[in-house]
């Protein structure tokens, strides 16, 4: 059974028409771990990346492909890493179904095209710090 | 997420993480998540809600400065 609807991926077609360059979606999955949601994850990750020849997946079990989950800095299943022409650090923790469905579509966009929609003063904002910044933002599908 | 996965590309210094707060309960309690979304950055500046940009970027600011 799909998870995308025939609507879903006619919409998602259209928004990816705006994809400038290719994306690299980096999955992780540990069977043992959460099987149902890294196979339901993984799902939908494989029925987007359908939706246009920009798109790649690679998989990987942070059990054995440890040296990768580092490299990533995943240290939960299911996730998601979103790579562009590099990695941005764009990270999805969890199934993003419901309103983080419409996230991650952004997100491979704007990892494609490498434009952000801001502002130029938070751009310029930014690029003038001189610390690291991690952002975490909890949401639910509904 | 639409903003922070935006200012990710706009600087190599931003990481940008969504969780799926009710797959994930331990974390989501151990950030005390009660409404969504919920932003919390460098564990040191936390809201809840939508916000603007501006506001968005100062709160990063905020999370950055000199305590």
């Amino acid at each position: 059974m799909p998870i995308l609807t025939d609507r879903d991926r006619a919409a998602v077609r259209k928004e990816f028409e705006k994809l400038a360059g290719p994306v690299k979606l980096a999955v992780f999955s540990q069977e043992l771990l959460a099987g149902d949601l890294c196979r339901q994850n993984e799902q939908l990750v494989r029925e987007v990346a359908a939706l246009s020849d920009r798109i790649t997946v690679e998989v990987f079990n942070p059990a054995i492909d440890r040296e990768r989950a580092q490299t990533y800095g995943v240290d939960q299943v299911p996730a998601i890493a979103v790579e562009g022409a590099r990695d941005y650090g764009i990270r999805f923790y969890g199934v993003p179904l419901g309103y983080e469905f419409s996230n991650l579509i952004d997100a491979i966009i704007v990892a494609s095209t490498g434009e952000p929609a801001l502002s130029e003063d938070t751009k310029a904002s930014l690029r003038a710090l001189a610390a690291d910044v991690e952002i975490k933002v909890f949401a639910t599908p509904t | 997420m639409r903003l922070a996965q935006h200012m990710a590309i706009a600087s190599d210094r931003v990481r940008a993480t969504a969780i799926e707060a009710t797959e994930f309960p331990e974390l989501s309690r151990a950030y005390q998540v009660m409404g969504v979304p919920k932003v919390v950055i460098n564990d040191r500046v936390q809201f809840e809600g939508a916000v603007s940009e501006q506001d968005f970027l100062g709160a990063v600011l905020q999370a950055v400065s000199a305590p």
